[in-house]
């Protein structure tokens, strides 16, 4: 029974490689373009502008508080629309890959941008005070002495926070983007071998999960000591 | 050089500072003492433009820091500060505390600057730990580091909170003696200490403070031999216990 099964993978296995590029594309994405956007609403959060501290905090609390899954249907129908109305695209062209790439890096930079401010915030006062006697700028005592030093700070936390996005993508589902998560149980579907195939794709999120996980592990002791 | 006019400075509603005037020539070496909250962090860091303040004004070689022109990052540059705690900044090496100003401030290359790193830690007396990290030093040797780091800016003035104040007692006399070698050679300096004995060396003046004023200002030995006011004799007295 096992083997009509690994052979059923075998002879999917381009939908499944096709499903995991989208997974790690979108995982990556994520990643960089949050780690990025929260960079900067976090050193917008500690600036010395009051509007610029509001935007931050307010972007901060609409993107925590929306579901994930919802946001990914506003900009299914949302932001097609006006990539459309911008560039010309054609409606033919498939814009599912870009907006949950967008959906997710929006919602990511907020939360990132909460975990880099809380570093940034964990770092004495007596460290600005030092930067800006040698005088430096603001922006260089963030970019040379303060975010070099809240980033390692975070970097375990920020891990975990990679780990949630790579479990989190699975549900690009719902805009009917075929991820990894998603070819696996179609081809489940249409070959009568759901079960198999949803244990298989447990079996892959917690093999890369837990890898990471020890990652984290393995980092955080060596911050510890 | 340096000269703080009538200055109040408030925290939220707390005065920290009452109508506080000073005047530092180029060269002198001011010794800043008082009792713990009686402003002498506050002061120090207001020269810098480490913190704002409400009334007066504050000169450095006759210029305004409310000028409109005054570029604060500028200005600190021409100024050295020395802390309580140090400050080095741990993820960096030592070399690497020395140069980052100098190469993103100053625009100096990588060569140049390492040569005036390196030069700076020759003279106090650490040059064969460049390559360490601040948590591998003593406290006395981050403070000498701290200090280098702060000359690497070719300052004009010196500014120092405290400078041995965390120290064991058996490290805080090679700080002193890096500070008494820059005085020597004519650096202007503004040091809040208790060390008395570095204070009656080289000090040109000590201005005393309680409760956010300047109390008495007056030469050194003459402070230390003969204070003029009550408190002042008072906090000397429970120093000397
Ligand atoms: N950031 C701050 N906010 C509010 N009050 C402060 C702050 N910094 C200092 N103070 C207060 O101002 C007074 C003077 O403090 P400080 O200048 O640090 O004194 P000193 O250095 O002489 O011990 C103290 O009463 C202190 O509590
Ligand atoms: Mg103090």
């Amino acid at each position: 029974m096992f083997a009509l099964e690994w052979d059923t993978i075998l002879a999917a296995r381009s939908i499944i490689g096709a499903g995991i590029a989208v997974t790690l594309q979108v995982t990556l994405v994520a990643i960089v373009g949050g780690i990025a956007g929260g960079t900067v609403l976090a050193m917008l959060a500690v600036s010395g502008s009051r509007p610029l501290q509001l935007f931050s905090k307010y972007y901060v609390a609409l993107f925590r508080a929306v579901p994930l899954v919802m946001l990914l249907l506003w900009f299914f129908l949302i932001v097609p629309q006006i990539l459309r109305a911008v560039f010309g695209l054609s409606p033919s062209v498939d814009i599912r890959l870009v907006s949950a790439m967008v959906a997710f890096v929006l919602l990511e930079s907020a939360f990132f941008a909460e975990i880099i401010r809380a570093g940034i915030i964990g770092l004495s006062k007596g460290q600005f005070h030092a930067a800006a006697a040698l005088g430096m700028t603001r922006y260089q005592s963030m970019r040379y002495i303060i975010l070099p030093q809240a980033f390692r700070a975070m970097l375990p936390i920020m891990m975990t926070q990679c780990i949630v996005i790579f479990q989190d993508t699975s549900l690009v589902y719902v805009i009917s983007l075929g991820d990894f998560f998603r070819n696996t149980v179609s081809i489940g579907e249409r070959d009568g071998t759901l079960v198999p195939m949803l244990l298989l794709a447990g079996a892959v999120y917690w093999a890369i999960c837990s890898g990471l996980s020890g990652l984290v592990r393995f980092l955080q002791n060596r911050t510890a000591s | 050089m340096i000269a703080l006019k009538n200055v109040s400075k408030w925290y939220e509603d707390f005065q920290a500072l009452h109508d506080c005037s000073v005047a530092v020539e180029k060269g002198e070496v001011v010794i800043f003492c008082g009792p713990s909250g009686s402003g002498k962090s506050t002061l120090i860091k207001l020269i810098n433009g480490l913190e704002d303040f409400q009334k007066g004004d504050i000169l450095f070689k006759g210029k305004s820091i409310r000028d409109r022109d005054v570029r604060l990052p500028e200005w600190r540059r021409r100024i050295g500060m020395v802390f309580q705690h140090f400050e080095l900044f741990p993820h960096l090496s030592v070399l690497g505390n020395l140069t980052i100003a100098q190469q993103k401030v100053l625009k100096r290359d990588a060569a140049e600057a390492e040569h005036k790193a390196m030069a700076l830690l020759d003279r106090v007396g650490l040059r064969a730990h460049a390559g360490k990290y601040p948590s591998q030093l003593s406290g006395g040797q981050q403070q000498r580091v701290a200090i280098a780091r702060s000359l690497s800016m070719d300052p004009e003035v010196m500014l120092f909170d405290e400078p041995t104040s965390a120290l064991d007692p058996e490290m805080i006399s090679e700080v002193l003696a890096v500070m008494v070698e820059l005085a020597q050679e004519g650096m202007t300096m503004l040091c809040v200490t208790h060390e008395m004995g570095f204070a009656r060396q080289v000090a040109d003046r000590v201005v005393f403070m309680d409760a956010g004023t300047i109390v008495e200002t007056a030469g050194a030995e003459a402070f230390f031999s003969a204070p003029q006011s009550d408190r002042a004799r008072d906090f000397l007295g429970r120093l000397l216990l």
